[in-house]
């Protein structure tokens, strides 16, 4: 493998600070994501997670304005906004998808107030790119602990309520029925969500921190029959998509124009989309093998 | 009685999609019964002796100061089929979820095994209406049946012997042994129904409550449900509740039938309640009860005085009734 591998991996790149904090902060985001992620298919929330996307931008922009770091800004306004759907978002689907439009208007509206801001007042040019298109070499070393922190307590929020929340997932009636808290399961996957999903666009931006969720997770749904092992496969996804993205983006040094490097956002996406579309196929292809409905039963 | 549509027309339209749906009933002897002095309201409630597995004493239910359902009572019994018949909206999915402590009722109340209802009850399974199983969840069979079993607590589950023995028993029950291991969402309607009942019944409930379990059912795997509805109830000492618009499909089974109109109850047998008589008073207006074959028709509307507008919309009622002067 040493012939093959020096050539992919460009020296030096695993001695540098910003690489090494790149790659663990994004690896441990990717898990997350895809974790979380998984759920937000099921519920069939992915435009509820892609909304707190872009209002977790506002706080991003905020963040810049204040002088402190864009994770903060991230999270706190995604907890917000989650709350502010929660109450808006009466029971009925219909009014979820009223409230998701309203509070996104209004969060963009103001994100693109601040980022005015950040541009004009501040001199902070770069601040529009890194907020909504994100780069993973731009983490603070000093955030690592707190990115690490947020998303052990999301895995242990997703694992305890794993049972209940995956029985509301398929059918609010049958969970209530049995005496779970709907409404309350409800509200904290928001919550969860909106953290998962501010770790995700200090990642790879706000705007595309929907890919990192949703992304890995819709992959692994095509080629996995369980829940537990669907998280896994998505976590597994995730991370290796933004390991290689780095790589690339690192490589990219190298390829025109030369000496800029493209960014990394953009390899993790493609990336994202690159192992959706094999998944597809090779499902297809899988079904069409099989060709009859039932997948034999293991012996 | 003060009703909004006195005048039957929604009603007709409703029985009218009854009448198309016969086919493919199967033929039961039954004999017309006449209960001229019967009020639909006040039928017995414990049916044949037994302490019901479900009883409701005189539900009353409010939204927001409209009125949806009136004293309604009966009482669902172990090992019997139950079929609680009536069009969209007469009130059906209300009483369910009355009865799964979804909904509070303004008065009355309901009885679960002899006891008013806890909060929180496991011993009534539930098989909604519409459960949206998406191909592409990754769930299968299996996994749906095991979350009946301890889907209501908090972590994850641990594989153990006893867990898949119980899971493969139930699937086994309900005939879904075949497609144990395949997705959920990948089964046709019928199967899904299976895997459901498996889902419901795995808690070992004393009462099961399906909504509308024949919707979009072919008529084979219709029969073959409510076959193994009727086999689970007398094999586990069931008490089970289905709810349907059409009371044919179910008429080979249910024991005792409820017929919802209006937010109103009529029950007992077959027999005595779906008679017109009974359904006339029940439904405010007159409405002809015609058994043909072992199956039963319900339609609206009908008599001397019946206009052509009537006729034409009713189309194969009509022809349906010259066919069958004794009624």
């Amino acid at each position: 493998m040493g012939g093959w591998w020096s050539h992919v991996v460009e020296p030096g790149f695993f001695s540098s600070e910003v690489v090494r904090t790149a790659v663990v902060a994004g690896g441990v985001v990717a898990a997350i994501s895809g974790v979380v992620g998984v759920f937000t298919v099921l519920r069939g929330q992915s435009f509820a997670g892609h909304s707190l996307g872009d209002i977790s931008a506002t706080g991003g922009s905020g963040a810049f304005l204040l002088g402190i770091n864009p994770l903060f800004g991230f999270v706190g306004m995604g907890l917000i906004a989650a709350g502010c759907m929660e109450a808006l978002g009466v029971r009925r689907e219909r009014g979820r998808d009223v409230a998701t439009g309203i509070v996104l208007g209004a969060a963009l509206g103001i994100s693109a107030l601040l980022l005015y801001f950040d541009t004009t007042v501040h001199n902070t040019t770069g601040a529009a790119v890194t907020v909504l298109f994100g780069s993973l070499f731009a983490i603070t070393t000093s955030v690592v602990p707190v990115v690490i922190a947020c998303s052990v307590g999301l895995l242990a929020v997703v694992l305890v309520l794993y049972r209940p929340l995956l029985l509301s997932s398929l059918s609010d009636d049958i969970a209530a029925a049995r005496g779970i808290p709907v409404r309350l399961m409800a509200v904290l996957f928001v919550l969860t969500m909106a953290v998962a999903v501010a770790l995700a666009a200090t990642a790879v931006g706000a705007v595309l921190s929907t890919a990192l969720l949703i992304g890995p997770s819709a992959t692994a749904l095509r080629i996995t029959k369980r829940p537990g092992t669907a998280m896994l496969a998505a976590a597994l996804i995730g991370v290796v998509t933004v390991w290689v993205g780095c790589l690339l983006a690192y490589d990219s040094f190298y390829w025109p124009p030369v000496r800029h490097g493209w960014p990394v956002s953009f390899f993790i996406v493609a990336l994202v989309l690159v192992c959706y579309v094999a998944a597809d196929l090779g499902r297809r292809w899988w079904n069409r093998r099989v060709s009859t409905r039932y997948t034999p039963v293991a012996p | 009685m003060d009703r909004p549509n006195k005048s039957g027309y929604h009603s007709v339209r409703t029985e009218h999609s009854h009448v198309i749906s016969q086919i493919g009933g199967q033929y039961v002897k039954t004999s017309i019964s006449n209960h001229l002095d019967t009020d639909p309201h006040r039928f017995e409630s414990s049916p044949n002796g037994r302490p019901p597995a479900l009883e409701l004493e005189g539900i009353g239910v409010s939204l927001g100061g409209r009125p949806i359902l009136h004293d309604v009572r009966f009482g669902v019994a172990p090992g019997e089929v139950t079929g609680l018949i009536g069009s969209n909206g007469a009130g059906k999915t209300t009483i369910f979820r009355v009865v799964l402590g979804l909904l509070a009722p303004t008065s009355g109340r309901v009885l679960v095994d002899g006891r008013p209802r806890p909060r929180r009850n496991r011993s009534v399974g539930y098989v909604p209406q519409k459960v949206s199983l998406d191909p592409d969840m990754p769930l299968r069979s299996r996994d749906l049946v095991a979350l009946g079993l301890d889907g209501h607590r908090l972590g994850i589950s641990f594989p153990s012997r006893r867990r898949r023995e119980l899971v493969d028993e139930m699937l086994a029950a309900v005939d879904a042994t075949r497609f144990a291991e395949s997705r959920v969402g990948s089964l046709s309607g019928g199967e899904q129904q299976r895997v459901l009942i498996a889902h419901a019944l795995i808690g070992r409930p004393k009462l099961l409550l399906l909504d509308e379990p024949l919707a979009n059912l072919d008529i084979r795997s219709e029969q073959e449900v409510v076959a193994l509805l009727a086999r689970i109830a007398q094999e586990h000492d069931l008490a089970v509740l289905i709810s349907a618009h059409d009371l044919n499909p179910l008429l080979p089974v249910v024991d005792r039938v409820v017929y919802v109109a209006d937010g109103r109850v009529a029950s007992g047998t077959t027999e005595e309640v779906v008679t017109t008589e009974v359904l006339s008073r029940l439904y405010g207006h007159h409405v002809d009860v015609i058994r043909l074959h072992g199956r039963i028709l319900v339609a609206a509307g009908h008599g001397p005085d019946v206009d052509e507008a009537l006729l034409a919309q009713l189309g194969r009622a009509a022809v349906t009734t010259d066919d069958c002067p004794a009624v």
